[in-house]
């Protein structure tokens, strides 16, 4: 097998980092654009006051919350599959594990900044912060809140280091690769890999641990999320059902924004030789999975509400099921479980452009979701006196789609900066299917020489 | 000469490279195999692989579990606040810290550990940028008999180099 067959594969990859189209610039200019738009906005929501947003008595938490919950949720996408995939060992994740664990960094990034956001004097936001200061304001571990911090900060160390340690040797390799700048700046960002094999035993033991220790922070992280609401005495939050729910809901979303990541990738960078039908296919079934999974959650729900048959909860039950809330929420239902039940249980549908769609829908459908846990319930308090309405101002939707701006914004810097695909871990995987051509056994080095075929080639 | 290193295309020839410098008296820990990805299923590719990281982990882990039980109770005793009934320093709250601050511990020194064992104890200055074009470097940096080297070296499908 010539090693130097992999050199068009690592030219393809390299070409982004290389050369920059139009494209990226028109896009960068674009989502710049609306970033400091809602830049521009916040900074007005600062200088004139919290009174800019929508947020009214009863409903203090609207729709800042409503995204963070939602980021965090997106931030599902990336750490914790290509965590499962790489301990499974799934051979088809190759390609797909850098792309997912960058929206994970990026959605966390920008779902933390909500809170702050959210917040009447953000300057003060180091308050919320768990240490003891001379103020005499001491932090209160019992606080959901403080757990907020502790988890999110923890995914976010790991999911960064997670993302950036797989990428040293694809660093190296862009070195090796440039000349003047580009040469000084990757051969910095390389930390003088060489690839000994010591090297490789060392990445790889990091990385299975790392694999093993995230996935329960992943899964705790959302839980924590849930529990802000849990904790509370709110009609319809008060329920033992919300972590896994909340955990279900963001894999669910994580893996739509995977989809749409990696199909404008493929037709931007022309990956369409790397990103295959396979690999969206394979998403598909994943997606539908949890399409299944969440409608299965949201029947329980609904169900047990609906027999409780308390006052205060019925009140949010009937104001989604029928009220004013309810266009919202069966445009959730037919975004998070019909479309996606039409589209990918069908094995004609369930290609690229069924995928996408179905992908698209369910983003749309898990904001709504956000959207209809927080603000319907703070409308309708225990006490009819306290009910209210919330309607969102220009500042906070200005706000909201800078957001979706800045990863739009974000990716594409990653993706000019960065080989979007890990090629080492592509040229491992090519190799790794070599038993299928039959090298196996006309190599007597191999260790599994002997073996019918490596479990990637099976996968 | 300070080094000789052949290039191979193939890793069944690096392997033959590897096997060769053996046999010609090199010990294993003066062959240097550098590649542009890893090879798992050559015997080359898990020289060096036992590593003490996993168990580094797990006592970070358990360390970082321990101080932050600690350490959270000592901080909730030293200002109690007393909030809805709770006991000052609960068990079921803290359990959540503690689980995140002994997954951070563990993530923590598996980065420490990768740094220390694979970029700042990583010795030797071998190295060729046609590895990143997929050749695969298998060289010796104290060249004693560099004509015995050479021709362990010398094999169908490789390149031998000296520096």
């Amino acid at each position: 097998m010539n090693r130097t067959l992999t050199k068009p594969f690592t030219d393809d990859m390299v070409r982004p980092v290389m050369s920059t189209t139009v494209w990226f610039w028109a896009i960068v200019l674009a989502t710049g654009t609306v970033v400091a738009s809602g830049a521009a906005a916040w900074g007005y929501q600062l200088w004139y006051g919290i009174g800019l947003s929508g947020k009214r008595w009863p409903g203090f938490w609207a729709l800042y919350l409503t995204n963070f919950v939602f980021w965090i949720g997106i931030s599902h996408a990336g750490t914790l599959i290509s965590a499962i995939l790489r301990l499974v060992n799934a051979g088809w994740r190759r390609p797909v594990t850098r792309v997912a664990e960058v929206i994970t960094v990026f959605a966390l990034m920008i779902g933390a900044m909500f809170p702050i956001i959210h917040l009447g004097r953000p300057w003060l936001a180091f308050w919320l912060f768990p240490y003891p200061s001379a103020r005499e304001i001491w932090p209160n571990f019992r606080s959901p809140l403080a757990w907020d911090f502790f988890a999110i900060n923890t995914y976010l160390t790991g999911s960064v280091l997670f993302l950036l340690l797989p990428m040293i040797p694809d660093f190296a390799l862009v070195r090796d690769r440039s000349t003047g700048w580009r040469r000084k700046f990757y051969g910095a960002l390389s930390f003088g890999w060489r690839g000994t094999t010591r090297q490789w035993n060392r990445l790889e033991s990091a990385m299975q641990i790392m694999a093993i220790a995230i996935l329960p922070v992943a899964v705790s992280v959302h839980t924590i999320v849930s529990f802000d609401f849990s904790m509370a005495n709110v009609p319809m939050w008060h329920s033992t059902i919300f972590g896994p729910y909340f955990v279900a809901g963001a894999i669910f979303s994580g893996i739509a924004a995977l989809i749409l990541a990696m199909a404008a990738l493929r037709k931007a960078l022309h990956l369409e030789k790397y990103l295959l039908p396979l690999h969206f296919e394979n998403l598909g079934k994943l997606l539908l999975l949890m399409s299944i999974l969440w409608g299965y959650f949201v029947f329980n729900e609904r169900l047990t509400v609906w027999y409780g048959n308390e006052h205060h909860e019925m009140a949010v039950f009937w104001a989604t099921q029928r009220g004013q809330y309810a266009p919202l929420y069966w445009t959730m239902v037919i975004c998070n479980f019909i479309i996606p039940i039409a589209l990918l249980s069908n094995p004609y549908t369930r290609n690229i452009i069924g995928c996408v769609v179905a992908s698209f829908g369910v983003v749309i459908g898990m904001w709504l979701e956000r959207f209809l846990i927080i603000v319907p319930s703070l409308a309708h308090k225990a006490l009819p006196y306290s009910w209210g309405t919330y309607t969102p101002t220009p500042v906070e939707l200005m706000i909201m789609a800078a957001t979706f701006a800045a990863m739009i914004l974000l990716y594409a810097l990653f993706a000019k900066f960065v080989p979007i695909i890990a090629i080492w871990e592509m040229k491992a995987g090519d190799f790794a299917h070599a038993p299928r051509q039959g090298l196996a056994a006309a190599d007597p080095h191999r260790i599994d020489a002997a073996a019918p075929a490596s479990p990637e080639a099976a996968s | 000469m300070s080094a000789i290193y052949g290039l191979y295309s193939d890793p069944n020839v690096a392997q033959v490279a590897v096997n060769n410098l053996r046999a010609a008296g090199v010990p294993d820990a003066d062959i240097t195999v550098i590649s542009s990805e890893p090879f798992e299923h050559f015997e080359f590719g898990h020289r060096d692989a036992r590593t003490a990281m996993p168990w580094i982990a797990t006592a970070a882990g358990a360390a970082g579990m321990v101080a932050t039980y600690y350490l959270l109770g000592l901080s909730q005793h030293a200002w109690p606040l007393v909030t809805s009934g709770m006991p000052v320093a609960p068990l079921w709250t803290n359990l959540i810290i503690i689980f995140e601050m002994t997954m951070l511990s563990a993530i923590a020194a598996t980065v420490i550990t990768l740094i220390v064992t694979a970029f700042i104890g990583e010795r030797g200055t071998l190295y060729d940028p046609e590895v990143s074009d997929g050749y695969i470097l298998v060289g010796v940096e104290k060249t004693g008999d560099a004509g015995k080297l050479e021709s362990a070296l010398k094999i169908d499908g490789g390149r031998v180099k000296s520096i």
